[in-house]
């Protein structure tokens, strides 16, 4: 035991002697440390930013991120004035706080300065992951990744004989991706428990998740189908009427019914990884989830290749799908703002982006979506145009998380764990909404 | 944990004994099976991991640990044809998923600060409460009850609650994210456990020691250096060992005071995700490299252990 | 023995921690001297780390500051955030989801922990190796270890579900411990218990170790039955013991986070949401600093409270 003691007191005195030194290392070192989610886009990233390292000899380190985890982690980073990213590709919703609270650099300077035009950008892209105030030229970011959440199904199970015949007997039409929400849970319902090469399947995957933003993501995809405006007229926080609208509310007790009657057992709390899981082990016959992660699916040996299908997440009342993608800034707080902004610059070349686009990652550069042949360079690269020219966001607003964590409980407590009805979840939220415009003295 | 001692009417019959222990070791058995499991899952394959139903009896490999250091990304077949050969067992075990190694992962660097921050804070808080200890047990401190129980009560407050205002004492002082500030905080947690032990393993040590000290021309300090500290050695290694434990353990704090620089494992561990989903080999050789030091010293300590989370109170 | 060398290596790099020049000072100090210097440290690493960010809590939570929100003016709001937090019924929801929690976490523990030590305290043979392994699981990482009950939980894939399966002869994707509104509330209380009552047994082992044989003796001549002794000798000589144990406990499941955070947290949607999950949400993701910081002093006041006493309860039944 004493000697153990012993030991203990030099590891110890060696531990303290170690952690000042180690927080000097890390500020003197060169290297620019980027921030972003972890997923098969940013290794995307790792893989693309070494040319600017080749170019430029700055160092590059990455910070990932599971996304669970992501905006919790990278939004207490910032409000704890943390050093410990350079560069961050943070969520659309947080441009808002982001740029009120200073912990974004405004690029409007260094863009003019650089020769980059927001014009070269698409411009749902500029608004939705840039711009603050919303739709001013205010740029906080540079649109890094486009993203929408959109669907993907079985196309080998789609195009078996036996279960055309099978589906055009019960529906009185083709087995075909859906056009509307309500054929998707028609398709849902047919496959939900069905024995397919004797195994169990399953109906949909879709996003339940409680703790980040999962289901307010999937839902909102049935909720903006069906026409969903967060407020009467923009910019008023007019609330009443518009988020609980009989439509609003026909569309929450859609995806409610869709959780009961088609996911897999257990898929109470499932967000990206989930969905991923359940496609891939052959759980379920159609997914949810962001075009971020059709490339890779594309490239799985088992589910990929001609046995998937892809498709923008279907219309009711309207076409509308759920916006997700990031744009990338330069953190405020960091002591390398010189050598991130020429990242940016770097990044935003035409040839860069190209690049991005080959190696996975959804470029909002026009030389790139405007390519007669973008089209065609992807079976999802269609879809992902189409998919952008109806997108809608959740509030952008500073107390964006506020909103979100209200938003996340009402819906859980109805769609998950069955607790009053969709009406009464949405009159809750209006209210939890009010109560936090009223504290920032916007109502 | 002594032998009983041999009085008839106290000792209870063979048959209940045998009772009792068949009883007592079912629990114990069923009680260690999820650890006993998190280890077999650190030695199997990701589909072995997630098979059903649960494969007992399976190949081991060590594609979690592989999977746990590194980081990989997934490459078409034509691009894995044309790369050399694989220089080591770990390139092939990643490959063979079709895969090449990017790098390596951050678990290394959080291990690292897990053991920083750990024994940083544990020396911080043995040796200041080895000090308040001596000076609590020895002399008359104004309003030492008082003292005593506002040292213990400091251990009230939810975890959440205390981090709010340091985490914005730490941004104002820049502390945020540092081994520096963590140190400190574990130290201030911490520091109460050590010095309600110490007093009791100090109070056990005879006066007589160091009056004899003294009267052989000893100073007050020296007796406390070349007297006192020998004695409780002991103490003192198992008070360093509970401080450690709750550094090594502790979640809510670098949850969220960290967020890279300085994160411990803890937090960490539970992020660390595979191609698709949850890696739970990778996961769960994480936890067995975490969790082993400390089933190592609990059954170093094993004698000290109710002294320990009693902070004293019941000292056997 | 090789101790005392090793001890004395150990005083001298303790001495040597103190600069020479000080330590030549402090040599001849008196004793008065050497308890401030000696205690003084401590209190001010305290007063630092916990007592001046108290009281910062106390005055934030008569603000409506919010730690994200820099630019914003600072006003005060007087007990608004009180008022808030007392008439928030979501706030009283995750105090009822604390209490069961707290409450069966403390049943469970309580009658396996005391019936385990009463079985170990039978002296079988191995009885020290069997003891030692049970302790295991009180040692670990909260977080870690949670995190890993969330496998085990699995439908279908994890070992709780197939165990449970097997022996109820069920499907084992027929239920889903931490998914289910009704079984989510028991699953964190399964793993808290199998975490915690290892610390219950070893205290109330402790109680049982300190009754002296002599009044079993006494009573076995008064011919008392074993099931009078049980309640009239053993129960009242632990109860000191398994009071402290559960002062231990309730405090420690009351501030709960790391556990079922990683486990659940919180959910299905919001059944078991404790009171530290709620906080830890309205602190560092809603950034409501002076709304939470009210709620925080409410927790404190609480358990402060109740412990203070509880503990005057326990001094009590000790005296008795």
């Amino acid at each position: 035991m004493k000697k153990v003691l012993a030991l203990a007191t030099a590891v110890s005195a060696a531990a303290l002697a170690f952690a000042g030194p180690a927080e000097e290392a890390k500020a003197q070192s060169g290297d620019l440390t980027l921030c972003w989610a972890a997923w098969d886009p940013a290794n995307a990233l790792v893989e693309l930013s070494k040319d600017f390292t080749a170019q430029s000899g700055i160092g590059m380190k990455f910070e990932f991120v599971p996304w669970p985890n992501f905006a919790d982690r990278m939004l207490n980073e910032l409000n704890s004035g943390g050093k410990l990213c350079d560069l961050l590709i943070g969520d659309s919703q947080w441009i808002g706080g982001g740029a009120e609270n200073g912990h974004y650099v405004k690029l409007n300077d260094f863009f003019e300065e650089a020769g980059i035009s927001m014009d070269d950008f698409a411009p749902a892209t500029v608004y939705a992951y840039s711009t603050w105030p919303k739709g001013s030229p205010n740029y906080y970011a540079l649109p890094a990744m486009g993203d929408a959440n959109a669907w993907f199904y079985r196309k080998d199970w789609f195009s078996r004989p036996d279960l055309q015949a099978a589906f055009k007997e019960k529906y009185g039409r083709d087995l075909a991706p859906p056009t509307t929400q309500m054929e998707l849970k028609d398709l849902a319902e047919f496959f939900q428990g069905r024995e397919i090469d004797g195994q169990k399947r399953y109906g949909a995957a879709i996003f339940t998740e409680r703790g980040s933003e999962g289901i307010t993501m999937g839902a909102t995809g049935a909720l903006y189908a069906w026409g969903f405006k967060y407020e009467n007229t923009p910019g008023s926080y007019d609330m009443e009427g518009a988020v609980n609208s009989a439509d609003a509310v026909a569309a929450l007790e859609f995806y409610k019914d869709l959780y009961e009657c088609c996911t897999p057992p257990g898929y109470t709390d499932s967000y990206m990884q989930e969905s991923l899981d359940a496609f891939k082990s052959g759980q379920v016959a159609m997914a949810m989830n962001w075009f971020a992660f059709f490339p890779g699916l594309h490239k799985d040996e088992k589910v990929g290749g001609d046995n998937i299908g892809f498709f923008v997440n279907p219309g009711q009342k309207i076409e509308a799908s759920t916006l997700g993608g990031q744009g990338i800034s330069v953190v405020s707080y960091s002591d390398k703002k010189e050598q991130a902004l020429e990242y940016i610059k770097w990044f935003a070349q035409p040839d860069v982006q190209k690049k991005w686009w080959s190696l996975g990652g959804y470029s909002c550069h026009v030389a790139v979506l405007n390519d007669p042949s973008f089209k065609q360079s992807q079976p999802f690269a269609a879809d992902f145009l189409l998919a952008m020219d109806g997108v809608q966001d959740f509030w952008q607003e500073p107390t964006y998380a506020e909103l979100l964590l209200a938003m996340q409980k009402r819906l859980h407590d109805y769609v998950v764990a069955d607790q009053g009805t969709a009406q009464e979840a949405l009159d809750k939220l209006i209210e939890d909404w009010t109560e936090t415009f009223e504290d920032e003295g916007k109502l | 944990m002594s032998a009983a001692s041999a009085h008839s009417v106290v000792e209870s019959k063979p048959w209940t004994r045998h009772l009792a222990g068949g009883v007592v070791i079912l629990y114990a058995l069923i009680t260690i099976l999820p650890l006993v499991w998190i280890l077999m899952t650190s030695f199997k394959t990701p589909p072995d991991s997630i098979s059903y139903p649960p494969k007992v009896i399976f190949e081991p490999s060590l594609e979690g640990y592989v999977n746990l250091f590194t980081t990989r990304t997934r490459q078409t077949p034509e691009y894995m044809a044309s790369l050399p050969p694989p220089e080591n067992w770990v390139e092939r075990l990643v490959r063979d998923r079709n895969m090449v190694i990017a790098g390596p992962s951050k678990f290394g660097e959080r291990f690292l600060n897990s053991v920083i921050i750990g024994f940083g804070s544990t020396f911080l808080s043995v040796f200041l409460g080895t000090l308040a200890a001596y000076a609590f047990s020895r002399f008359k401190v104004p309003l030492k009850d008082d003292l005593m129980f506002f040292i213990l009560s400091t251990r009230m407050m939810p975890p959440i609650a205390v981090a709010i205002p340091i985490f914005l004492m730490y941004r104002t002082l820049g502390l945020s994210d540092t081994h520096l500030g963590m140190i400190l905080l574990y130290t201030a947690v911490n520091v109460s456990l050590a010095v309600w032990l110490l007093k009791g393993f100090i109070d056990e040590i005879p006066r007589e020691y160091e009056e004899a000290a003294l009267i052989d021309g000893y100073t007050r300090l020296q007796a406390f250096v070349k007297v006192v500290l020998p004695q409780a050695a002991t103490g003192i290694a198992a008070t360093a060992i509970f401080c450690l434990i709750f550094a090594w353990n502790e979640y809510a704090f670098a949850l969220l005071l960290t967020s890279g620089t300085a994160q411990t494992a803890p937090p960490f561990i539970p992020t660390i995700i595979g191609e698709g989903g949850l890696d739970w080999p990778a996961v769960a050789a994480g936890a067995t490299l975490f969790l082993i030091p400390i089933v190592v010293f609990t059954i170093v300590l094993r004698k000290h252990l109710l002294r320990g989370i009693t902070f004293g109170a019941v000292r056997k | 023995m090789d101790d005392s060398s090793t001890a004395q290596r150990i005083a001298k790099s303790a001495a040597a921690a103190t600069p020479p020049a000080m330590a030549r000072q402090i040599r001849g100090l008196s004793d008065r001297a050497i308890a401030w210097l000696f205690v003084t440290p401590t209190i001010i690493l305290l007063l630092a780390i916990n007592i001046f960010p108290l009281i910062w809590t106390v005055y934030l939570s008569f603000t409506n500051y919010r730690a994200n929100r820099l630019n914003r003016e600072v006003e005060w709001i007087g007990l608004r955030n009180y008022e808030r937090v007392l008439t928030d019924t979501d706030i009283w929801h995750t105090l009822q989801v604390t209490a069961h929690f707290v409450g069966w976490t403390m049943f469970f523990q309580v009658i396996i922990g005391f019936g385990l030590a009463w079985l170990i305290n039978k002296q079988f043979r191995g009885h020290s190796f069997w003891t030692t392994l049970i302790l295991l699981p009180m040692m670990l990482s909260p977080a870690v270890v949670g995190n890993f009950w969330t496998f085990l939980y699995q439908p279908q894939i994890g070992l709780f579900n197939y165990i449970v399966a097997f022996f109820a002869g069920i499907e084992p994707s027929s239920f889903q411990m931490i998914g289910d509104v009704n079984l989510a509330p028991w699953a964190i209380v399964i793993v808290d218990t199998w975490m915690w009552t290892p610390y219950v047994m070893l205290i109330c082992l402790a109680g049982l170790r300190s009754i002296p044989d002599y009044i079993y003796e006494a009573a076995e001549v008064d011919r008392a039955s074993k099931w009078r002794q049980f309640w009239s000798i053993t129960v009242p000589m632990v109860l000191p013991f398994l009071m402290l144990a559960v002062l231990f406990r309730v405090i420690e499941n009351f501030k709960m986070f790391d556990l079922v955070v990683e486990l659940t947290s919180g959910g299905p949607g919001s059944v078991t949401e404790l009171a530290s999950i709620n906080l830890k949400r309205e602190a560092f993701e809603k950034w409501r600093t002076g709304y939470s910081s009210a709620f925080a002093i409410i927790l404190f006041v609480t358990v402060f409270g109740v412990a203070n006493i509880y503990v005057k309860a326990l001094n009590k039944v000790k005296q008795r």
